[in-house]
């Protein structure tokens, strides 16, 4: 059985190697990295869509970005040494540390909390709602039924 | 005329104040039995007539700072700081919602005109429309409170009067921004007009829905006005911003959201009020929220709390938002514990699986986005207090929070106009939901070989193809499912009347507007989430251009023909003449500006942009390379963005028709004009 396992899964991580080679390379570690960083000229945006004529931080920042990753520094450590040179808020978002952990878990586990408890309310309710007893049938409903229908059908 | 405006904003509060004491004092004295010196009818009519008159006063002092722009009357302050005589005409208009104490006197002017409108057209109900004006009177006391001490526009110059004035912001100085911001005003002030009916309601406990039926247009007209202002919005950013994108979940953008998520979620979650009678105090409590965080957003705006690019200067306007924010929620939160037991349901759910169920859910996922929204916009403040030193919060964490509860929203707009109400048979579930699983699984086969690569979430930290290539599985799960609902229903009519398909369908959509309208809402919200979606699959390029040098991207060849600078008064420009090629066919020319405004000496980027459905290609003119003397150019290619605008019209369709009176009660009505006496409820059929 595990031997099947793997020989399907084999093919499986070949396609993805292959579909997915190079895509970790220079060009797109710096996108990727440099999406993650803020422009630090007070414009407010992230560092590669800053688009402010001549912007002084724009070119230092990316060449620092560039040199770093071409010294095979990893993103973890790159965006550190951002964040030691030009302050917190340089990231683009915050990292996983501290307090700043509760940026990223709070609105997921609000969330979660939110479906278990309305879950949980809808079977309360439904454990509260009593059973109808049987309506006797009444002929005379028949017309109002027939009417109902008539008003209401498309 | 600023003397005039400055009086007319004086007689404004002071009718409004009126208006405000008087019709408390006379619906008290109605709640109590109690008779003053004059009827409380009287009282109250007096009442109602000051606040219509409170519209003419506001109107007047409009009016005055817009003269002010056009005559060039730079005496006052507020002229001379946003307008110049180079400005155009359009822009002297836009002038008026530039500023600090202009944009405040447009929300004082459009909440009394709001207040007009609900005051003249009070026979609908008329102690409760009492109610809801003398609420509104007291909104609209604050508002004029502040422009007639915090933040005056007819504070006069110091000194000797400017020859000219600073002019208007440059980014401002585009089409949409003659409209952008009124609309969203009018989405923003809009929803103090259910806020004071759903309060006056509370207050008078009033029986049964009728405020909803009441408000219901206002709040379908408040929320469409409120999506148009944002879109118009994220038009305008995408446009003149030049940075390729149209939304940058900046503060201010944020702001406009959270009102528009609760209301949202309101008007989804009063059909089941209206229907079984149940979720009333959610629903006070989503109208109430909706409006506070109306002033939340504001505050946020005004105030410097959070950092903007887009925020007015930092002033002490922020106190005054806290206190009236604090007022309200302490008025709305003893006003619901005093008759909350006024509020009790009167059906419980039944099943999980039902049309009522999904609604809950999806109310859920809805203030679940809000409160990322906000928890993200706040969090920087929290941050500072906490640990001392300010994080950013930008568009990596809204896409990797927010982007999954969007795609969960989607699929629940799919789900939920398919589930019956009470409770859904297996076998229904099976008929309904067969079709349209199908359809989304082939679709989400099918783009594969396309480019969209679900897998690469593995393999990078890149997520943005795994949730595109969700969505648009999605898209194609809920279209069908929607489409399937108008088929099933015009097959019905079509068999009956032998009609064709198209016809029948047109018919239906006419004998329940509310319900079939809906669908095309959510019809257009679909093409916008496949619009958003391309975003996953942009691409950008740089490059300094000589004449005849061309770059390529995605299918086009960019090349440069041209380069060249012009002036008139109002600005200096620089741009570039670019034919985009595709193979060997000239598609289209492209100009790219920059222009430097004279009174300002801001640049600002015009964008040059081609747009198809399968994707953008913008190009803007991002300087001169200081070496060579010759332009840089940039240029991305977005897909589908032009989706995201087809989903706003439809959209706006989609509402115009769920505004619009059923065909069928329409006629009974024009009946009962002829014959019959008993009154007949246009349009509040539905679903």
């Amino acid at each position: 059985m595990r031997r099947l396992t793997r020989l399907a899964v084999l093919p499986l991580v070949v396609v993805l190697g292959v579909l997915t080679l190079g895509s970790a390379d220079t060009q797109a570690r710096f996108e990727d990295i440099g999406h993650k960083l803020m422009c630090t000229c007070g414009c407010g945006q992230v560092l590669l869509l800053c688009n402010h004529m001549g912007c002084p931080s724009l070119a230092t920042e990316s060449a620092e970005l560039q040199g770093a990753i071409d010294k095979g520094q990893n993103d973890n450590a790159i965006l550190m040494a951002f964040q030691n040179e030009y302050g917190p808020t340089v990231l683009a978002a915050p990292m996983l540390t501290k307090f700043n952990i509760l940026a990223w878990v709070v609105p997921p586990a609000l969330l979660l909390l939110g479906f278990a408890g309305t879950v949980l309310l809808v079977r309360k309710w439904r454990l509260r709602t009593a059973t109808m007893p049987a309506v006797a049938h009444d002929p005379t409903a028949n017309d109002l039924r027939e009417r109902i229908r008539r008003e209401t059908e498309v | 005329m600023p003397a005039f405006g400055s009086f007319a904003l004086l007689v404004a509060l002071a009718l409004s104040g009126y208006n405000l004491l008087a019709g408390a004092v006379a619906l008290r004295q109605l709640a109590t039995g109690r008779r003053g010196w004059i009827s409380p009818e009287r009282l109250a009519e007096t009442a109602r007539r000051a606040g219509i008159a409170s519209f003419f006063a506001t109107a007047c002092a409009a009016f005055a700072l817009v003269w002010a722009a056009f005559t060039n009357d730079f005496s006052v302050a507020y002229i001379t700081e946003h307008t110049n005589r180079a400005l155009p005409a359009a822009y002297k208009f836009a002038a008026l919602w530039s500023g600090q104490e202009g944009s405040l006197l447009l929300w004082a002017f459009l909440l009394s005109a709001y207040g007009f409108v609900l005051r003249v057209r009070h026979k609908v109900d008329v102690k409760l429309t009492a109610y809801a004006s003398t609420i509104l009177a007291g909104i609209q006391v604050f508002f004029l409170l502040l422009v007639n001490v915090a933040a005056t526009p007819f504070s006069l110059v110091q000194g000797a009067i400017p020859a000219d004035g600073n002019g208007l912001n440059p980014l401002l100085q585009y089409p949409e921004m003659v409209i952008h911001p009124p609309m969203l005003y009018l989405g923003y002030v809009g929803f103090s007009v259910p806020f004071a009916f759903a309060l006056g309601a509370l207050m008078m406990r009033y029986p049964g829905e009728k405020w909803i039926h009441i408000t219901r247009r206002w709040t379908m007209v408040t929320w469409l006005f409120l999506t148009v202002g944002i879109f118009l919005g994220m038009h305008w950013a995408y446009s003149v911003l030049g940075w390729g994108g149209y939304w940058g979940w900046d503060p201010v953008e944020n702001a406009s959201l959270l009102p528009w998520l609760t209301g949202t979620a309101f008007l989804h979650s009063v059909m089941m009020q209206e229907k079984r009678g149940m979720m009333k105090s959610w629903n006070v409590w989503l109208i109430f929220s909706t409006f506070l965080l109306s002033v939340l957003g504001t505050l946020l705006t005004r105030s410097g709390l959070v950092s903007s690019v887009h925020a007015f200067a930092q002033s002490s306007i922020g106190t005054w938002f806290w206190v009236f924010l604090v007022f309200c929620l302490a008025v709305c939160t003893f006003t619901y514990i005093l008759n909350r037991d006024h509020l009790k349901t009167e059906h419980k759910l039944e099943s999980l699986v039902s049309r009522e169920s999904s609604f809950l859910f999806n109310n859920l996922v809805l203030l679940a986005a809000c409160f990322t929204v906000l928890w993200g916009t706040l969090f920087p403040v929290l941050s500072e207090y906490v640990q001392g030193n300010k994080v950013t919060v930008s568009a990596p964490f809204y896409n990797r929070v927010a982007v999954p509860i969007g795609v969960f929203l989607l699929f629940l707009t799919g789900i939920g106009p398919i589930l019956a109400w009470r409770s859904t048979s297996i076998k229904s579930i099976r008929r309904n939901f067969v079709i349209p699983g199908i359809v989304g699984l082939v679709v989400a086969i099918a783009i594969i070989p396309l480019g969209v690569h679900p897998w690469t979430i593995f393999t990078t930290d890149e997520q943005g193809a795994f949730y595109a290539w969700i969505t648009f599985a999605m898209a194609g799960f809920v279209l069908t499912a929607i489409f399937a609902e108008f088929f099933r229903g015009a097959k019905v009519i079509q068999q009956k009347s032998g009609q064709n398909l198209l016809a029948s369908m047109i018919q239906l959509t006419r004998r329940n507007t509310r319900r079939y309208g809906g669908y095309i809402v959510h019809f257009g919200i679909v093409l916008i989430f496949i619009g958003i979606a391309g975003q996953a699959f942009n691409q950008s390029h740089e490059q300094t251009m000589n004449y005849k040098q061309s770059f390529l991207l995605g299918p086009y060849r960019v090349e440069c023909l041209d380069y060249s600078q012009d002036s008139n008064p109002n600005y200096d420009t620089e741009f570039a003449l670019l034919n985009v090629y595709r193979g060997d066919r000239l598609v289209t020319k492209l100009s790219p500006e920059l222009r430097i405004y004279a009174a300002s000496q801001q640049p600002s980027t015009i964008v040059a942009n081609h747009s198809t459905l399968v994707a953008d290609l913008y190009v803007i003119y991002a300087g001169k390379d200081p070496a060579t003397g010759q332009p840089v150019i940039k240029a991305f290619l977005n897909p589908l963005v032009a989706w995201i605008w087809i989903g706003l019209l439809i959209t706006i369709l989609g509402t115009g028709i769920a505004l619009a009176p059923n065909l069928s009660a329409a006629v009974a009505s024009q009946r009962h004009r002829v014959t019959a006496p008993e009154p007949v409820a246009a349009g509040r059929a539905g679903d």
